[in-house]
């Protein structure tokens, strides 16, 4: 569900973007203040506080035993979550998760997934009976735009931070992990192109297109949302707006 | 270790099943095939069997969810229990809400929805046989069902998808490759325009790969654009030159 905006704030902002503007005096190609704090939860094997502004994402990664898939008996398993908490915003209620959240989790998924990043190989214990899973919990705290990018973000960080469990079963010197996946998502407001979105900006914006990259520049995952549509030209520039603010936000991790 | 997977899925510039690189599978488009539905339609893209339905504009019930300036689209990409190799649970899983959502906002753009307030079109499309695929050919099917409804629209919405498999930039990617493919890339496109309404990727593309599977998916959609019209024609000619 889509937040009120007032016509004239709509108008003036889709005026500002015709001139390159931005509400809070940002450039196009120019990330909100990021910040990620790693090791906030105890109990968590890996946990991760990011904000993009004032948008507040926490990841929680729990290792745990599990049954392997039939078709992949010596491969851990992935699971990502991610919960829209009421606390987060007053269009967020409680309840089982919606479209919004099942996608903010699948786009995710997929950025970790995809990119490999994670060798859930390691993570078997006993073939066709035990494995490690790794849950990946998405705890949205303040919703103020652009949670895709700061959900990767925190859930990469967390990734990192993950100390192996105290098990007779955990036999490797640390967590598998290598590559650094990082989202980022493009809106397009009055045909004009820009990263990290804020509420506003992206409550009113045409279509959104997010690009998950990795430090070689090769792209692991990509996602369009919003009802608009993007040109091809607008594809490439996206692209190379994920590239360099990519590079900028790997170096938060 | 994945079991079962062929050596190779691409032998002497072949696919599995033949086809080349940039070669579509067999398409068969028909408009119209369900009685009660506003308009319908049936794909068959390789092993896809695939009905799309459109029921509305009508007016939205319960009211509290009409939208007072537009009519709100809705959609439901639902799998058959029988339409894959291991029985599918009934009903929504993870997948499919997030298919639906993706599917609802690559239609919206070419639909005039300011034209109906507190109205609702409902769209369904049911995977009766999947083969890899299936979101793009029910988007694919789901334009042609909406035009058969008669709703007024800027172009069809045509999907594809396109990916890498042996290193190699296909089209139109079958259940095998993209079990064990390196990259996925569904595309959905208003062809007139070329505007591209859904674009999803997983796996691994070099920027140039990227380029290429765009070039590949623009060559499948002008194909599949075809079909869809004459689907559209094959159904409403007859009955435009009897009134002549």
């Amino acid at each position: 569900m889509k937040e009120l905006i007032s016509s004239v704030k709509k108008d003036y902002l889709l005026g500002l973007a015709l001139q390159g503007k931005r509400v809070d005096g940002r450039a196009l190609d120019q990330y909100r203040e990021v910040s990620v704090e790693r090791g906030v939860i105890g109990t968590a094997q890996g946990s991760a506080l990011v904000k993009l502004g004032n948008t507040q994402v926490m990841v929680g990664v729990k290792l745990q035993k599990g049954e392997p898939f039939p078709d992949t008996p010596t491969s851990g398993i992935l699971v990502v979550n991610a919960e829209l908490l009421p606390l987060a915003s007053p269009t967020f209620e409680p309840g089982p998760p919606n479209e919004d959240a099942i996608e903010l989790a699948r786009v995710v998924d997929r950025a970790i997934r995809e990119s490999q990043m994670i060798d859930l190989e390691k993570l078997c214990i006993k073939e066709g009976e035990e494995v490690w899973a790794v849950f990946i919990d998405i705890y949205v705290l303040d919703h103020d735009g652009n949670l895709i990018d700061a959900s990767v973000l925190a859930s990469v960080a967390a990734l990192y931070d993950v100390k192996p469990p105290v098990s007779e079963e955990w036999t490797l010197p640390e967590f598998p992990v290598s590559k650094k996946p990082v989202a980022v998502t493009v809106v397009k407001l009055n045909g004009v192109m820009m990263v990290d979105a804020c509420l506003e900006e992206e409550n009113i914006a045409e279509a959104r297109l997010t690009i998950s990259t990795l430090e070689d520049g090769s792209i692991c995952a990509m996602q369009k949302g919003g009802s608009g549509f993007f040109e091809r030209e607008e594809l490439e520039k996206a692209y190379e707006l994920a590239r360099k603010c990519g590079e900028e936000l790997r170096k938060k991790l | 270790m994945e079991t079962g997977k062929p050596e190779r899925l691409i032998v002497n510039g072949r696919r599995l099943d033949g086809r080349r690189p940039d070669e579509l599978r067999p398409l068969r488009i028909k408009a119209g095939v369900l009685k009660r539905a506003d308009g319908s339609a049936y794909i068959e893209l390789g092993k896809n069997k695939i009905l799309a339905a459109v029921y509305g504009p009508k007016e939205m019930h319960p009211r509290h969810l009409q939208q007072s300036d537009v009519a709100v689209l809705r959609c439901r990409y639902n799998m058959a229990p029988f339409s894959v190799e291991e029985r599918k649970r009934p009903g929504p899983d993870r997948r499919s809400m997030e298919i639906s959502k993706v599917i609802r906002e690559a239609l919206e753009p070419v639909l005039f929805l300011h034209l109906y307030p507190r109205a609702v079109i409902d769209v369904f499309i049911e995977i009766l046989q999947a083969d890899a695929g299936t979101r793009t050919a029910g988007i694919t099917a789901a334009s042609v069902a909406l035009a058969d409804a008669g709703i007024p629209m800027r172009d069809l919405v045509t999907g594809v998808s396109a990916g890498k498999v042996d290193g190699t930039v296909v089209l139109d990617l079958m259940k095998e490759e993209d079990q064990w493919g390196e990259a996925d890339m569904p595309v959905a496109v208003m062809p007139r325009k070329k505007r591209i309404t859904l674009l999803q990727m997983d796996g691994n593309f070099t920027p140039e790969e990227f380029r290429q599977a765009l070039d590949l998916a623009f060559k499948g959609i002008d194909l599949i654009y075809e079909a869809q019209k004459e689907a559209l024609r094959e159904k409403y000619l007859p009955s435009l030159e009897e009134e002549k």
